[in-house]
């Protein structure tokens, strides 16, 4: 894995947003051959989603020719509610930049037939080329998307319900009211996760200490499943200094001291207009 | 991009660069429009994959509902009160030109006038959209004549009356009729006037107490029986005392049944109202205040004059300045309050999703800049 330590959120932030701005750019994505990137939602990616919003307002950058796919969305919340993925995705994101609506997939709270929209979820990620570039968080209980502990590492798209542990985090959404959380969610799997051709994973905050020492310092277990990208070849993880007070110095200091080789990955930064 | 929309063929224009008036406040967000309307854009992305046809560039302007005046006699040389054979061509030559300061709908007023007057007037006149030819006309605004004696104003006392046979006869007797009739202001002490109150209010017409020297009980019970406004509030009634506040004590009576407002016309040129006094009923009862023109035939007319232009400025300008409100306040109460007031909320006064998108831009000190009436504009100010 790469492991990426800013100093503090903002940095972590732009540092995402630039590597994803330089992966997009380099693909030189176009009508035939659409970028396709997996998004995350929570309060972790916000920062990242405002540097790309600029990027993007400069002129730098496109998402004319990218496809996203989001990781997840609750079940039953009204699709316009303030706090569903869609009014997240719309409000921080989409809404801002020029990206087509038919490339922005999100899984379907309220669909019908719940099992048929996941399914149906995988087959357009797969009809898309697969993820070129799956985004991510990791909750606090170490899990990634709603693969909550005990998902099965190689699962598909599915309906989770949630642990307590997530429905409390999530309650100061919601008025701090737990009664008014959902209980359950639509989630890409963990193997979905890992078909990806690269996965960066967004960390950051105290409360993410532990997660992260769980997903990267012991072994690969279905309690933490973030710990599944250990197998994957191309993983990044991106963290601010706070998320790393769990690590062993050892860990932190290595991956310190190749900051100078990873950001070759930002920097230069690439522009559409110099294209 | 070539347009991918499901629901309608419809050209979609997207305001960005601005500042809307949204739940009470100024935000930097993109206003959308679709038919005439304002289009829930978070719908259109998800719902059908659709985007704007068209960007119009606001470079960082306020966008406002568009302003709503419920009280104007005329303007430019047109009196809404001449019995003229022609009373269209003056009401749409007036619509036409307040345009330019933001109104996209109004009532056109009638001051205390002979019958032959109205059964000559109303019938010429119908609630009609606005457009490219002038500001929409809501209804009319009849002042009168069912008024006071002692606080007549400028009203001509000869033609005042008061209730003979007893209620909305003699209304119809006056009027000739009741058709496209937004409000009617009447003297709530007038013997027989509380059940025409009642009957009006029935009929859908905001009943409006002024030119009067009611007190409190009998301005609260026309409230209870439905009356909604004061026409412009201290002038043409008692003042305030502090045992008996009149009219000007429904600001903060107790009486009002729950649920209703009572909405308050204000003339803020400073005149009309001395600015202190402004403050005051601003202070104790800022929901229900409607900025007002009361703007009459020299309106618009040469130096020396009220102009339009010059109250609507003082009453947005001096308004925020001297009511010490802010700015969303002094355009909620050009636009929202009126439109509650007439029970048209639910499409005019407001940028909701689905209202109607009559749109005022503004600048910073908030002279109009561009007007829009159901999304096309129809007004721009020149270089």
């Amino acid at each position: 894995m790469r492991l990426v330590i800013l100093d503090d959120y903002d940095l972590a932030s732009e540092w995402a947003a630039k590597y994803i701005r330089n992966r997009i750019i380099q693909f030189k994505p176009s009508a035939e051959r659409y970028f396709t990137l997996g998004l995350p939602t929570g309060s972790t990616p916000y920062g990242c989603y405002k540097k790309l919003i600029e990027f993007y307002r400069s002129g730098d950058i496109s998402f004319k020719y990218v496809k996203t796919f989001n990781m997840d969305e609750y079940v039953g919340l009204p699709r316009a509610h303030p706090e569903s993925y869609h009014s997240y995705m719309w409000n921080n994101f989409f809404k801002h930049i020029d990206i087509d609506p038919a490339n922005a997939h999100i899984l379907d709270g309220n669909a019908e037939d719940l099992e048929t929209e996941c399914q149906a979820y995988e087959q357009k990620i797969a009809e898309a080329g697969g993820i070129e570039l799956f985004v991510g968080g990791i909750g606090p209980d170490g899990h990634i998307a709603f693969n909550e502990p005990g998902s099965s590492l190689v699962s598909r798209t599915r309906v989770k319900t949630l642990a307590k542990d997530t429905i409390v985090a999530n309650a100061r959404f919601f008025g701090n009211d737990l009664n008014k959380v959902p209980t359950m969610a639509l989630t890409v799997g963990v193997g979905t996760v890992m078909d990806a051709k690269e996965v960066m994973i967004l960390i950051t905050g105290a409360h993410k200490a532990f997660a992260l020492y769980k997903a990267i310092e012991e072994g690969v277990n279905h309690m933490w499943t973030v710990s599944a990208f250990q197998q994957h070849p191309r993983t990044i993880f991106v963290c601010d200094e706070d998320a790393t007070l769990e690590l062993r110095v050892k860990t932190v200091k290595y991956f310190k001291g190749l900051l100078h080789v990873h950001n070759r990955l930002v920097d230069p930064v690439l522009s559409i207009k110099d294209q | 991009m070539p347009s991918n929309k499901s629901v309608s063929d419809a050209a979609i224009t997207q305001f960005i660069n601005c500042r809307i008036l949204r739940d009470h406040r100024l935000q930097r967000d993109d206003l959308w429009v679709r038919e005439g309307k304002v289009l829930d854009p978070e719908k259109l992305f998800f719902d059908e994959k659709g985007y704007a046809d068209k960007l119009v560039d606001c470079e960082g302007s306020i966008i406002a509902p568009g302003f709503i005046d419920v009280q104007i006699n005329g303007g430019y040389g047109i009196d809404f009160s001449q019995a003229s054979d022609d009373v269209s061509s003056g009401v749409s030559f007036v619509a036409k030109k307040i345009l330019q300061h933001g109104v996209t709908s109004f009532c056109p007023t009638l001051v205390t006038s002979p019958p032959a007057v109205y059964h000559k007037v109303l019938p010429q006149i119908k609630v009609s959209d606005g457009g490219e030819h002038g500001a929409g006309v809501l209804g009319f605004h009849l002042e009168g004549p069912f008024i006071s004696v002692e606080k007549k104003g400028a009203h001509p006392e000869q033609f005042l009356r008061t209730f003979q046979s007893g209620g909305i006869e003699d209304l119809m007797e006056a009027y000739g009729g009741l058709d496209n009739i937004a409000m009617v202001t009447l003297a709530p002490e007038l013997g027989g006037s509380q059940s025409v109150v009642k009957e009006l209010c029935q009929r859908g017409i905001t009943v409006s107490l002024g030119h009067s020297v009611a007190n409190l009980s009998q301005a609260e019970e026309a409230v209870h029986h439905g009356a909604s406004f004061i026409t412009h509030l201290f002038n043409a009634m008692l003042p305030f005392h502090h045992r008996d506040p009149g009219i000007v004590g429904l600001l903060t009576s107790d009486q009002v049944p729950a649920g209703r407002t009572v909405y308050y016309g204000m003339i803020a040129d400073g005149i009309h109202t001395n600015p202190a006094a402004l403050r005051i009923a601003h202070r104790a009862h800022p929901s229900g205040l409607v900025l007002v023109t009361d703007a009459i035939t020299a309106m618009g007319l040469p130096p020396g004059r009220h102009t339009l232009g010059q109250q609507v400025i003082e009453i947005q300008g001096l308004h925020a300045y001297v009511a010490g409100c802010s700015v969303e306040e002094a355009l909620e109460a050009a636009s929202l309050h009126p439109a509650k007031l007439l029970g048209i909320s639910h499409k005019k006064g407001n940028l909701d999703y689905g209202s109607d998108a009559d749109l005022v831009l503004l600048d910073d000190a908030l002279n109009v800049e561009a007007t829009f009436i159901s999304g096309e504009e129809v007004w721009r100010k020149g270089p």
